[in-house]
């Protein structure tokens, strides 16, 4: 049987916030366990929630930033259920009336296409503490450190059927979010968090099957992962005339398996209610217009105006766009030495691979964009050949100064002169008899082949610096008008 | 409306409270009764009526975003039941 | 015989001693402790007594007296009600789940207090998470009705209208949710003080309804629950729901002048459900005010009725989450030796809480519920809008509402334990005020066989002025407030 497979995502983003949402707590991630919870995050015997305000300017953002629908007047509720890292027994969440609903988000394929994906709602809430299971032998430690962390629940409609659009979704929210600076987006510290409700329907039915809840993955491989293999065990099931379970899973990466979470067991009921510690929240539209007016160019604009602008290819932008700084970047080299393509290339892929390998971020790049624009102008204006451009990138890299710098005390300029080039060419030709027999020998498609030998020998000779465009050009001429 | 002594189980579960066999008949009894008072609430109508959370019609102030509060651990778990090394403690949980 | 004077003198006049320099406040402190020395083991008013904590902050009064740095309370003892939580001294709140807590943070009442200068004796017994209305549910026991000690106080600030009856203190404060200063000031014969909700901040008080909970003053006199309610109120930036409104100068604004006034009767109180004996009195009381130039109106607060089953879901709703906290993890009691995470919380709960508050966390829980929200929580909330707009349409046509505090006097211990609705009916006069969380007070209003009566005055949001000054005019015109149990029959 053929299955499709049905997916809604629920990202609990963690806001960039100094404070917590109802307390004032420091967020900082690291510190030594309950040092960062005050008798509010601790739920405390009389202890009063009071709103951060920036919590509510960053929820704001994000529903500008997805068009969204803000609520004029938001309301905070009580979600009742126990649990040790939950100190009050409940959370303060937001169910009746979410601050931001009705979204629409446009997801970029990899073909270019644009995929949208409906933002049912998006509401602020406070995170939980954290269980810690592996320290002590007969108990969990509890560590409510990050208990009182703002968190923007970011709810879709079922709109996925694969692990791809999952997975460009959770991209492009996470460049979205980076952009409008309400997040760190540090994945790997928690910032981004998704909950997986999926199921599976034979392909062409329209009724959805029962689903299952994957909580609390936490990197973009392992979203893919646990859909993968939920996906296989839900099909397994089906085929085999089982039915599924609605529940609540875990990802376990290391198994690469999902697993029924023992400690859901007590069936929910949450109880919402309005939570009577707090009044509404009232926004207005000059609230709402001030916030508009602090709205940074947005990632899909910011694509469109690359592709537009500098003539760049989808891909290319695609990959550019993501990271701000790696945009920011893009466009300072560009503004320097006014080639676009050279500059995305060297950037996606030369910089790139060298930021990669040594775990340096573009913004801490030892090569700035400055001096990329420059080692880009020396290509340009034919100084510097591909591969001279290489040994100057790595110098760079090196910290050996600018690219004028290390051509002149390398003295790596590429010869462009005929007449020298044509000198080197006779040359190897005279020394090389049997190689030059062997190419005129050869049908065409050898030629090319044994042309290499020659190139090489020049390029040898010249240390390099031969202009390899004319360098050919004089050597085929010769190989070929004397055969 | 009366309760059952199952629906009694049920919603002292959820409250995470025990009930022992002996005194759930009276417990029940009582519950119904409370129920039973505030069941008068169905004889009025009140379509339309906006639910009223809070006394006054205020709206919420906020704070800025300032870390006001340090480290005051010590303090704060002083009376905790069990702790170590900065943890609250409870027993083994398996996910 | 001087003693007994000074034990039931009221603030105001405590406060001239103390400015006159005719009494210091450390003697002042160590009369108010010796009389809670030897009443409490017959009234089990106080839970704890900080007596050095007492005699170092009365000190300080005096030193500041001496310099002539006065604020509007220095050097006058008071006893806070074990609800409020108080930094380093021990807040159970009634409970065996909270025997051994001890804050690490002062509620903002008592912080402004303090500043106020007022100085701590100690906690007052109280029911249970402030649940009930005998003072039977105290983890600590029952605490006895001054007046007769085979009877209730009220409740839940029943220890604190007790030890003010009993010149334990001055002053002290309350909470009510339900009436939970109104019913024991009215049981106990002195005068205590709801404010509107929002008024006074909840910051540090332990919560029941959060919605519900007001922090107010008890004490002899209207005039004292003005000077209290002066340095208590106010905008708390640490409260969402504290209303940022001026604080008047309730007692310096304080008059006798009522001509005019008019005071609306809401036939729904004086109905034939009402005991004969207290509509006399509540009456005999409203005549004098109508005789000091107030006018008299009957009218109508229709679904005043709804009121307690309105109540009896949003209160322990709200409570049922409030109380959600208390789980043997973070702080408060633990259960021996929890075998899982689902024992410890099981037992802890159910062993940490008494009988009435379980009772109260069930129904909430249920209001809550899948399938019930709506029929209950939903309905209550709706139907709370519908009791609040009736008085608003009252306050049109009148500036205070007036009716019985309680629908009796103090009843005998185990009256109505058995039977839950008969001890929410305690309340019947008092939780209407506050779903609306209008300000309501209960001053006294005389005597049936020898058990006082309280009169309730109920007044717009925000004008707590107009009631304390009409409760002042009362007090000025008669003496039931300055009757007091003979203390002598009080020590052991």
């Amino acid at each position: 049987m053929s299955w499709e497979i049905v997916m809604g995502l629920e990202v609990h983003l963690q806001l960039a916030t100094q404070s917590k949402i109802f307390s004032g707590s420091s967020t900082q991630f690291g510190a030594s366990p309950n040092e960062q919870a005050d008798a509010v995050d601790l739920g405390m015997p009389g202890m009063l929630p009071v709103l951060n305000e920036e919590a509510v300017r960053y929820a704001v953002k994000f529903g500008l930033g997805i068009g969204a629908r803000i609520g004029e007047r938001s309301v905070f509720d009580r979600k009742n259920y126990f649990y040790p890292d939950l100190p009050k027994g409940y959370q303060v969440s937001q169910f009746f009336a979410p601050i931001v609903s009705e979204g629409v988000f446009e997801v970029p394929l990899e073909d270019g296409t644009l995929f949208p994906i409906r933002i049912t709602r998006a509401h602020l809430e406070e995170d939980a503490g954290k269980s810690v299971h592996d320290i002590f032998t007969h108990e969990t430690g509890i560590d409510l450190n990050r208990a009182g962390t703002p968190l923007l629940e970011i709810v879709t409609e079922p709109d996925f059927r694969s692990a791809d659009q999952a997975v460009a979704y959770l991209k492009t929210l996470h460049s979205l979010v980076t952009y409008l600076g309400i997040s760190d987006g540090n994945m790997a510290e928690g910032s981004m968090r998704c909950d997986i409700n999926i199921s599976l329907r034979e392909k062409g039915s329209e009724k959805l099957g029962t689903r299952t809840e994957i909580k609390n993955v936490n990197s973009f491989r392992f979203v893919e992962r646990a859909i993968y293999s939920e996906y296989e065990r839900q099909a397994d099931i089906l085929e085999s005339g089982g039915t599924i379970t609605q529940e609540t899973r875990l990802y376990d990466a290391e198994n690469n398996v999902t697993r029924s979470m023992r400690s859901k067991e007590v069936a929910n009921d949450y109880r919402y209610f309005p939570e009577p510690d707090l009044l509404p929240i009232v926004i207005d539209e000059a609230y709402i217009e001030a916030v508009r007016a602090t709205l940074p160019e947005l990632p899909g604009a910011k694509r469109q105006r690359f592709i537009e602008s500098y003539g760049l290819n989808d891909y290319d932008a695609a990959l550019l766009v993501p990271h701000h700084d790696m945009a920011d970047y893009f466009e300072a080299v560009v503004k320097a030495c006014n080639a676009a393509k050279p500059a995305a290339n060297w950037i996606l892929g030369d910089l790139s691979g060298a930021l990669n390998r040594n775990e340096v971020s573009i913004s801490e790049s030892p090569i700035t964009a400055e001096r990329l624009a420059g080692l880009i102008t020396r290509i340009e204006d034919g100084t510097l050949s591909s591969k001279l451009a290489k040994q100057v990138f790595d110098a760079m890299w090196d910290g050996e100064g600018d690219a004028d710098d290390i051509i002149a005390a390398r003295g790596l300029k590429q010869v462009n002169d005929s007449g020298a080039l044509e000198a080197m060419v006779d040359e190897v030709i005279a020394n090389s008899p049997d190689q030059v027999a062997q190419y005129r020998a050869a049908d065409e498609a050898k030629r090319k082949k044994l042309s290499g030998f020659f190139v090489g020998q020049i390029m040898k000779a010249s240390q390099g610096q031969a202009n390899p465009q004319i360098l050919n050009a004089l050597l085929l001429k010769k190989l070929d008008d004397q055969s | 409306m009366s309760v059952t002594p199952q629906d009694v189980e049920k919603v002292a579960l959820l409250a995470r409270l025990t009930i022992s066999e002996s005194e759930l008949p009276e417990v029940t009894e009582r519950f119904s009764r409370v129920l039973n008072l505030v069941d008068e609430l169905n004889t009025i109508d009140t379509a339309d009526i906006v639910p009223m959370s809070n006394p006054h019609d205020m709206e919420q102030r906020l704070r800025p975003d300032q870390v006001t509060r340090g480290n005051n651990r010590e303090a704060l778990m002083a009376s905790a039941p069990s702790q170590e090394q900065g943890y609250f403690l409870v027993p083994k949980v398996i996910d | 015989m001087a003693d007994t004077q000074l034990l039931t003198a009221p603030v105001s006049e405590l406060r001239q001693l103390l400015s006159d320099r005719a009494i210091s406040s450390v003697e002042l402190t160590r009369a108010f402790l010796r009389q809670i020395e030897l009443c409490n083991p017959l009234l089990n008013a106080v839970v704890t007594i900080c007596e050095d904590h007492a005699l170092e902050q009365a000190a300080l009064a005096d030193k500041q007296l001496a310099t002539g740095e006065i604020a509007p309370l220095t050097g006058v003892p008071l006893l806070h009600k074990d609800i409020f939580c108080t930094h380093g001294i021990r807040t159970t709140c009634g409970s065996r789940m909270l025997a051994e807590f001890t804050p690490a943070y002062d509620a903002t009442v008592v912080s402004k207090l303090q500043s106020a200068g007022a100085v701590t004796l100690g906690k007052c017994n109280m029911d249970e998470f402030a649940m009930g209305s005998s003072n039977e549910t105290s983890f600590f026991g029952t605490v006895k009705n001054p007046w007769d000690l085979d009877c209730v106080p009220g409740g839940s600030s029943g220890g604190s209208a007790a030890a003010v009856a009993a010149g334990m203190a001055p002053l002290a404060t309350g909470t009510d949710t339900g009436g939970s200063i109104r019913q024991p000031a009215s049981l106990c014969g002195i005068t205590g003080l709801k404010p509107t909700y929002g008024r006074v901040s909840r910051l540090g008080i332990i919560a029941f309804a959060s919605s519900l909970d007001q922090a107010g003053p008890m004490a002899r006199t209207a005039e004292d629950c003005a000077l209290a309610l002066t340095a208590m109120a106010g905008v708390d930036g640490g409260d969402s729901t504290s209303a940022d409104k001026p604080v008047p100068n309730f007692h310096g604004a304080l008059n006798t002048d009522i001509q005019g006034l008019r005071i609306g009767l809401p036939k729904q109180f004086f109905n034939d459900d009402l005991d004969d004996q207290v509509r006399a009195r509540v009456l005999e009381a409203l005549a004098e005010l109508e005789k000091a130039g107030a006018t008299l109106v009957e009218i109508d607060l229709p679904h005043s009725h709804y009121a307690i089953a309105t109540y009896y879901v949003i209160a322990p709703a709200e409570a049922s989450a409030n109380l959600a906290r208390y789980d043997g993890v973070r702080f408060g009691y633990r259960c021996d030796d929890p075998q899982n995470l689902e024992d410890l919380y099981l037992r802890s709960r159910s062993e940490g809480f008494g009988e009435e508050v379980q009772r109260r966390i069930l129904v909430g829980t249920y209001a809550l519920s899948a399938g019930f929200y709506d029929a209950y929580f939903n309905k209550a909330q709706q139907v709370r809008r519908v009791i609040t707009e009736d008085f608003h349409r009252a306050f049109e046509q009148v500036d205070v509402i007036a009716g019985p505090s309680a629908p009796g006097v103090a009843f005998p211990f185990g009256a109505k334990q058995q039977d839950p609705i008969a001890m929410y009916m305690e309340d019947i006069y008092t939780l209407a005020v506050n779903l609306a969380g209008l300000p309501g007070l209960s001053t006294p209003a005389g005597f049936i066989n020898g058990m006082p009566v309280g009169l309730q005055l109920i007044g717009r949001p925000f004008d707590e002025q107009t009631i304390l000054n009409a409760a002042h005019r009362l007090q000025t015109d008669t003496d039931w407030h300055q009757s007091h149990p003979s203390l002598g029959d009080l020590a052991s």
